[in-house]
């Protein structure tokens, strides 16, 4: 199963395994991981679920979507590293992902 | 609302043509029996077409993912044509705000107000709430019933909205006057029966504001809403109506929802003890509860938009120009997406998923601070043991836009 790094905030670090097909929103909800609030349950639609892709992953992760992107312009604190996790579908060639997130989700 | 009304409501809902249902009529939300038409159109025809009502033609979708859809498609479903709510007024007696703008103008607006409710802010104010919640519960009466609503739903989001303008705090109730008189919809017998009167006390709210303004403008940018406002590029050169509609668009955002779902909270926790008992027993579900709360109250019972060009939803073709009202409060009440939506249950597993901010590009910008403030205030609630009759029934505002109460009597026990 690929696995996740997940950097809280405040630094706390969680280590998560998930199903392949899972998105990254998801398997922070899945398994309690704070930080990550995923209001309107993945549908890219509330932009409560900005990540901040560790530099090195961020090719490949893909490209932000239209609408992601406009969702993202709205987001605090936002970096060319922003993400919104329920975008995210994690795979084998994403095994060892690493997200922040950010001081808080709006 | 007597059980003779409920029971009249859900017969009459059950029993009048599908063509003729009309859910916009104000009077179905004072006397709280808008429910039983609803689930008839989730059920027989969720997206629904009213051909005549006090408000004219318009289309009612009432499934939650219908509403989603129609949400995040800004592309086609305008805020800016029409407006954002079900009544229309013609364009030049219209406030422009960016809630009723489309990109790109709507973008660069919300972008100047949105840095002062967002997360790094909200710990900041998050003490200062705190104490005013604190004031506010411990000089609560004894022994004697008073109106939640007035002591305070309206006390606590009126002091924090003079916090976020930085309005001489003496004079706040000015606040939720201008709110009250900005979400009316004038009417005969009512106490502010026209358009005119309304906009006459609209205009003294708007020369009180420009004082506020011209003081900032002068000084160093501030921390507050005006002053961020006065000093942004993208809204210093508003003209007088667009500034007078975007300050209209804070205070009412901030001030009737909140107080709304504040009074609506005790409400449903008094008919439902058991979720009370099982809150008081565990504080940690404080969060959970104060999403539950704001679902179900749902404060703002719909948001319009208007169709930009053709389009289907919900397998109905939409037109060019047509009125489309999303009902957020029966999408919140939608079984296929909300397990037994009409219970009140404050450990639900996905409580955030709800419409009641709605979503997209206008999702609420002041989300996180509605909850704070309601977190805190059941917080410091449990904290005290306060010991809250309710005592009566609550009253009902008549209006199919703000979901809300003018009363509920209370009583705290000598
Ligand atoms: C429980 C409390 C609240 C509820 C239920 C609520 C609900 C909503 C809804 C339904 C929308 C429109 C969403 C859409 O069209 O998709 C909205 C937008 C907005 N709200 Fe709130 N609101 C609340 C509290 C607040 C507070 C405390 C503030 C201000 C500080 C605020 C400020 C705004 C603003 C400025 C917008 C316009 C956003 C835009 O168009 O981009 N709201 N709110
Ligand atoms: S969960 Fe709502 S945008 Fe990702």
């Amino acid at each position: 199963m690929p696995r996740i790094h997940f950097v809280e905030f405040g630094g706390r670090e969680h280590l998560i395994d998930v199903p392949a097909g899972t998105s990254v929103m998801q398997a922070a909800i899945d398994n309690h991981v704070p930080g990550i609030d995923g209001d309107c349950g993945g549908e890219c639609a509330c932009g409560t679920c900005h990540v901040y892709v560790d530099p090195t992953w961020l090719p490949k992760t893909g490209t932000r979507t239209t609408s992601e992107d406009e969702l993202l312009n709205f987001a605090a604190a936002t970096q060319e590293s922003s993400r919104l996790a329920c975008q995210i579908r994690m795979d084998d060639t994403l095994d060892g992902l690493r997200v922040r997130m950010p001081e808080g989700q709006h | 609302m007597s059980t003779l009304s409920r029971v009249q409501a859900r017969e009459e809902a059950l029993s009048i043509p599908l063509d003729r249902i009309d859910v916009s009529n104000p009077k179905r939300f004072q006397d709280d029996t808008v429910w039983p038409f609803f689930e008839r159109l989730r059920r027989e025809e969720p997206v629904h077409y009213c051909s005549d009502s006090m408000f004219g033609p318009y289309w009612s979708v009432t499934k939650y993912r219908d509403i989603m859809a129609v949400d995040t498609n800004h592309n086609v479903f305008s805020s800016e044509a029409g407006g954002i709510v079900i009544f229309d007024r013609k364009v030049g007696e219209r406030y422009p705000n960016f809630i009723a703008m489309d990109p790109p103008k709507h973008d660069e607006q919300r972008k100047t107000v949105s840095p002062i409710v967002a997360p790094a802010n909200l710990a900041n104010l998050e003490g200062l709430i705190r104490s005013r919640v604190c004031a506010i519960l411990d000089s609560l009466p004894r022994g004697e019933t008073f109106n939640w609503v007035e002591q305070v739903s309206i006390e606590l989001t009126t002091q924090m909205l003079a916090t976020l303008f930085d309005f001489p705090f003496e004079e706040r109730r000015l606040l939720t006057y201008w709110s009250d008189v900005a979400t009316t919809f004038p009417q005969p017998g009512q106490p502010i029966d026209t358009w005119e009167k309304r906009d006459a006390i609209l205009a003294e709210c708007l020369a009180y504001f420009t004082g506020l303004w011209n003081e900032r403008i002068n000084k160093a940018p501030g921390y507050d809403l005006i002053s961020m406002l006065a000093h942004s590029p993208s809204t210093r050169n508003m003209g007088p109506r667009e500034f007078l509609g975007n300050l209209i668009l804070l205070i009412v955002g901030g001030n009737d929802t909140t107080r709304n779902s504040i009074t609506g909270g005790l409400w449903f926790m008094s008919q439902n003890r058991d979720q009370l008992q099982k809150l008081r027993g565990c504080p940690a579900l404080i969060p959970g509860a104060v999403s539950e709360i704001i679902r179900y109250q749902t404060p703002l019972a719909h948001m319009r938009r208007t169709a930009l060009r053709d389009a289907t939803v919900g397998g109905k073709q939409i037109k060019a120009g047509d009125k489309v009202i999303m009902w957020y409060i029966s999408g919140n009440r939608d079984s296929e997406v909300i397990e037994s939506p009409d219970s009140f249950i404050i450990d639900r597993k996905n409580p955030r998923q709800h419409l009641s901010f709605g979503f997209g590009i206008h999702r609420c910008v002041g989300n996180r601070l509605a909850e704070l403030q309601l977190r805190i205030l059941w917080e410091e609630m449990l904290e005290r043991r306060l010991d809250l009759e309710v005592v009566g029934d609550p009253e009902r505002v008549p209006s199919n836009f703000v979901h809300g109460y003018s009363a509920l009597p209370v009583r705290i026990a000598a």
